[in-house]
């Protein structure tokens, strides 16, 4: 980096700016959640006399509680899967050269394009055959699957470019390719599992269009098809439904502050594992 | 970004090894078993292909989404595609779309970028700051957006208070404006992924390089374009298929912020699957436009990764 001079403060300045301009939002949603619903001022202008009613009467009507409860219970249950599923496969898909190895690499590749709205309408009717339509399982099933060609990818692209020895030496002192799997192989794909884990993790909170077919109807919600209920039932209470919003973004803001440098690793680092 | 296994594991300097065959032999014995890849392939098909294919096949039908005698109608839901105006018109916006949020999103970007990778103090804070929209539930933000680009929500106010009366517009409830706030809405959440892939490539050019072009009288621009840019290819790569695909896609911005509306001004073709499967039941005509939005992913997708990898290899 070159030394800080008056062209680098005005630059500084310039970008601070930009990031006031690019929070704005954030300021106008915290200001009017904290506003009485009383209170008609200018959304931009502070609130003079701030309340937290709009939180707990949020809370207690939207049932959020719940939707958290559920879209912790899915997210969790689905990575987990996606990434033990997705690791166990991409071994012998990167280590063996055999023509049922690239073909089945190659058939996980062929997900990574196919939209999940060709899948999620016909999935639908399997899904409500089974009897898990409205359950936090279907979405769980479903992720399970959804997620697994980028994964594969991400971790076939990583352990190519690792080395064998280590796990030749194990598999000849007498482990067995499971063994040599779970102590030899997946220590050494730390780093790869946690960008894994982030974007999984973000994708299948985020999801709305999912849970919006496979829970619309039924009493289990996650966060996102919760809140977009809420609003369509507070249609015009926008206090109220900030108050909703913000409870809703608060979990992902202290996770994403917390883990700041592995988040935006794991996405800055995203496609080429 | 992750590191390179090299990175973390001691590369021992073997010498070549003197029995090829032996190890040969050794690779194939210890070669992890096929079944390695079974769970996750059943999934897989379970979930994606499978259903998939069936997709296919009822895009052919008069399926109902429940009635399980359908008959086969051929092409019958893609010819009546080419007389359906509002089909016509999603898959129109749903290009837009796409382009315009694939421009403005790297274009912003890349500025954010190089303004984050300089000697300001606040480089740090920036990147984590102005990358928080992009970890937001997209529907949640979306909603946000929904109350400030109203007639009187907050952009019309600071536009009041700015003495930009003039500027003040019902954002959503224009046909002509409503497209554009929603691309802009989705480029001011995901600037900041762009940003940070950005930043990455950005970070991978050696200083060194920077310097010796600097000692042999190169100015900032002709560094940017002769040095920096090039090196960028594989981060351009990224960010374009990301955000030229999650444009396609886009289903949430436009759910939350206008429904499609104002009249079909805003559809696009996820929104038409979404309503035509739902609200009129139209499962086969649904899944129809579903093959046409995977033909159009595919043929997108499979274009820029061509021309782009051509032009990185050209570049480095």
């Amino acid at each position: 980096m070159s030394r800080y001079r008056p062209r680098t403060l005005a630059l500084e300045l310039t970008m601070i700016a930009v990031a006031l301009v690019v929070g704005f939002p954030v300021y106008v949603l915290v200001n009017l959640a904290l506003r009485p619903a009383s209170d008609t001022s200018s959304p931009i202008s502070p609130t003079t006399s701030p309340t937290f009613d709009n939180f707990t009467q949020a809370w207690q009507q939207g049932s959020l509680g719940g939707a958290l409860g559920n879209s912790v219970l899915v997210t969790a249950c689905s990575v987990v899967i996606v990434l033990a599923v997705s690791s166990l496969a991409a071994y012998p898909l990167a280590r063996v050269t055999a023509r049922w190895s690239r073909g089945t690499y190659l058939t996980f590749l062929l997900g990574l394009v196919l939209p999940f709205q060709l899948a999620s309408l016909p999935l639908y009717q399997t899904m409500r055959d089974m009897g898990l339509l409205g359950t936090p399982w279907a979405l769980v099933l479903f992720y399970s699957g959804l997620q697994v060609p980028f994964t594969v990818f991400l971790y076939v692209g990583f352990l190519r470019a690792l080395p064998r020895d280590f796990e030749d030496a194990a598999l000849i002192d007498g482990c067995t390719p499971l063994q040599g799997f779970r102590y030899v192989v997946l220590p050494m794909l730390k780093p790869v599992t946690v960008t894994a884990l982030v974007l999984n993790a973000v994708a299948v909170w985020n999801d709305f269009f999912t849970p919006l077919l496979y829970l619309s109807g039924s009493a289990q919600q996650t966060m996102p098809v919760a809140i977009a209920g809420f609003v369509g039932q507070y249609v015009t209470d926008w206090n109220l439904i900030f108050a909703a919003l913000v409870i809703s973004i608060l979990p992902v803001l202290l996770v994403y502050f917390l883990l700041q440098r592995s988040i935006i690793n794991g996405f800055a680092g995203g496609l080429r594992g | 970004m992750t590191l390179a296994p090299h990175e973390q594991l001691p590369d021992h300097d073997r010498p070549p090894d003197p029995q090829p065959v032996a190890a040969r032999v050794r690779r194939a014995r210890t070669a992890p078993p096929w079944w390695f890849a079974l769970p996750a392939l059943l999934l897989f098909a379970f979930v994606v292909l499978v259903p998939s294919v069936r997709g296919v096949h009822y895009a052919f039908t008069d399926w109902d989404g429940l009635d399980p005698d359908f008959s086969f109608v051929g092409l019958d839901h893609f010819s009546e595609m080419f007389h359906d105006a509002d089909a016509k018109q999603a898959i129109w916006h749903t290009l837009l779309i796409a382009v315009s949020i694939t421009v403005v999103q790297n274009a912003l970007g890349l500025l954010l970028a190089l303004g984050v990778d300089t000697a300001i103090k606040s480089r740090n804070v920036l990147r984590v700051f102005l990358f928080a929209p992009a970890v937001i539930t997209p529907i949640v933000t979306a909603y946000l957006w929904r109350n400030l680009l109203g007639p009187d929500g907050a952009v019309n106010s600071l536009f009041g208070a700015m003495g930009l009366g003039d500027w003040r517009q019902d954002w959503l409830g224009s046909p002509g404006l409503a497209l554009w706030a929603v691309v802009g809405v989705t480029v001011w959440q995901f600037a900041g992924y762009s940003m940070v892939i950005f930043l990455a490539g950005l970070q991978s050019v050696p200083r060194e390089v920077h310097e010796a072009a600097a000692i042999d009288g190169a100015g900032p621009v002709r560094r940017f374009w002769s040095v920096t840019r090039p090196l960028l290819a594989p981060a351009l790569t990224i960010n374009l298929m990301l955000s030229i695909i999650g444009g396609i896609k886009l289903f949430d911005q436009v759910y939350a912020l206008t429904g499609g509306g104002p009249g079909h001004a805003t559809d696009t073709i996820s929104t038409l699957i979404y309503k035509d499967a739902f609200t009129l039941g139209e499962f086969g005509y649904s899944i129809a436009l579903a093959v046409v939005l995977t033909i159009i992913v595919a043929v997108v997708s499979t274009g820029q990764y061509a021309v782009l990898s051509r032009n990185e290899r050209a570049a480095s």
